[in-house]
């Protein structure tokens, strides 16, 4: 039931955007998440995008990650 | 943030990270009591066993499900009046999950087949479309879930966008009682994970109670199998140093104050009552209910429903103690035996997130039945002796 799938914004339209999520494209809203831009990627539940990824996040947990797994490259800079 | 996303994406799926982290579980279970850690959603379980992480665990560290399936814990009572509404001749648009659960003697799945309008949506905007296609038909919206469900179908209220036509029967529950309610149990938990996409919403403020009064840590937890084991370790690392802490291992999608503007919307529409959930009994505080001046699209008051005692738990049925934590699945004498998905006696073995649903599929068929089950008795007998 709470099953979250992120998914990347490729369009917003008003109060809904397109996300897509693998390859498979769904119009969802945005009531809950009003300032997502094209390339953000969001937690979609039921049909509305709940959650922002935290882009400062995601590579914090990347570089902890790659402290303890020797094989892991984080990249210094990053392109929108 | 494509790259980087992916990347880490790709990263929480990697044996090698999983590998790093099951050794350092290893390391840190030992020289420690048992530890009984409870985790209250039924996606959580969905990836606990998928993934068969309980296999790879030490032999004194318990992953226990709680009450995380919301179609599990909605009282029978509740699900009666929508059949019963639903017969009477008003349509009915609810979550494919909740279709096939048991009431005290149909499920809406049955009620269709006796010609009650029951269709399936995927979300409360759907509803709002279905609703607006057909505007001279009644409908009711059976809105179930916890706090991540009742977000997505506050907005649409507290805006005005729902039309005359279609009202809503509530019956969302919040997690953090339900969560305070396991604390209070004997065979309660040692420190819980918590659940990732409800803390989206309520973020990390409603889990401080925990560590603070109960003396339990909590990790907020994706999940990934990787997000999963990072919490056990967490939880380890703290149960070896003697401290208890609030954790957001989740922080890429939860922030500590929570979606605000999701929460603004809830309590702008919803309030908050004592409900009662299926297998356990009321919990205080847990329910949300329309607030008097959103009354009009209430269900309740529209049709002047009347909710009469359900049976929620059937006899021999363990629902009741799967959904606490207190039985595993395969301790009931109905599992895979009487009580399949194709014919659930039970609430747990209905939806995906049911944890009678997830053992049929997953812990069943590894083999490792016979042991999971005696591992988890045992355990259970012992910790509550």
């Amino acid at each position: 039931m709470c099953l979250g799938i992120p998914g990347k914004v490729l369009e917003v339209r008003g109060d809904t955007a397109i996300v897509d999520f693998g390859g498979l494209r769904k119009e969802v809203s945005i009531v809950l998440t009003p300032d997502v831009q094209p390339g953000d990627y969001v937690i979609v539940h039921a049909g509305f995008a709940i959650s922002k990824i935290s882009r400062e996040e995601a590579l914090e947990m990347l570089k902890l990650l790659s402290e303890v797994v020797n094989s892991i490259k984080v990249p210094k800079t990053s392109s929108r | 943030m494509t790259d980087e996303y992916r990347q880490l994406l790709n990263l929480l799926r990697s044996s090698e990270a999983a590998g790093t982290v099951v050794r350092d579980i290893e390391r840190l279970s030992r020289g420690i009591d048992n530890v009984k850690i409870v985790h209250v959603c039924g996606t959580h379980e969905h990836t606990i066993s998928r993934f068969g992480i309980r296999l790879i665990l030490p032999k004194n560290v318990k992953l226990i499900a709680g009450p995380g399936c919301p179609v599990c814990i909605t009282p029978a009572s509740e699900i009666d009046a929508v059949i019963e509404l639903a017969l009477s001749g008003v349509a009915v648009l609810t979550f494919g999950d909740m279709l096939r659960v048991p009431g005290s003697e149909l499920s809406l799945f049955q009620a269709r087949s006796r010609g009650a309008d029951v269709r399936v949506v995927y979300s409360f905007l759907d509803a709002i479309k279905v609703a607006r296609s057909e505007p001279s038909r009644e409908f009711v919206f059976f809105a179930i879930g916890f706090e991540t469900t009742a977000a997505t179908v506050a907005p649409y209220i507290a805006l005005g966008k729902v039309p005359e036509n279609l009202s809503l029967f509530v019956s969302h529950r919040l997690i953090p009682p339900a969560m305070e309610f396991m604390s209070l149990l004997r065979h309660g938990a040692d420190a819980y994970i918590a659940p990732g996409h409800v803390s989206t919403i309520i973020g990390c403020k409603p889990y401080e109670v925990f560590p603070k009064v109960y003396r339990q840590s909590v990790v907020i937890a994706g999940f990934e199998p990787l997000d999963v084991l990072l919490a056990v370790k967490t939880i380890l690392d703290l149960t070896k140093r003697g401290d208890v802490k609030l954790v957001n291992e989740y922080s890429r999608a939860v922030r500590y104050e929570g979606n605000v503007l999701a929460l603004k919307y809830m309590y702008r529409v919803f309030e908050v009552v004592d409900g009662a959930w299926r297998g356990i009994g009321v919990i205080p505080q847990s329910k949300l209910c329309l607030r008097s001046e959103y009354r009009r699209y209430d269900a309740v008051e529209r049709y002047g429903i009347s909710i009469r005692r359900g049976i929620d738990v059937r006899p021999g049925c363990r629902c009741g103690d799967v959904i606490v934590g207190r039985a595993v699945p395969t301790d009931c004498p109905y599992f895979a035996k009487v009580c399949t998905p194709n014919n659930p006696l039970g609430p747990c073995m209905v939806s995906m997130e049911g944890t009678c649903r997830i053992w049929y599929q997953f812990e069943r068929t590894r083999g490792g039945e016979v042991s999971e089950r005696e591992r988890a008795t045992e355990y259970l007998y012992n910790s509550s002796s």
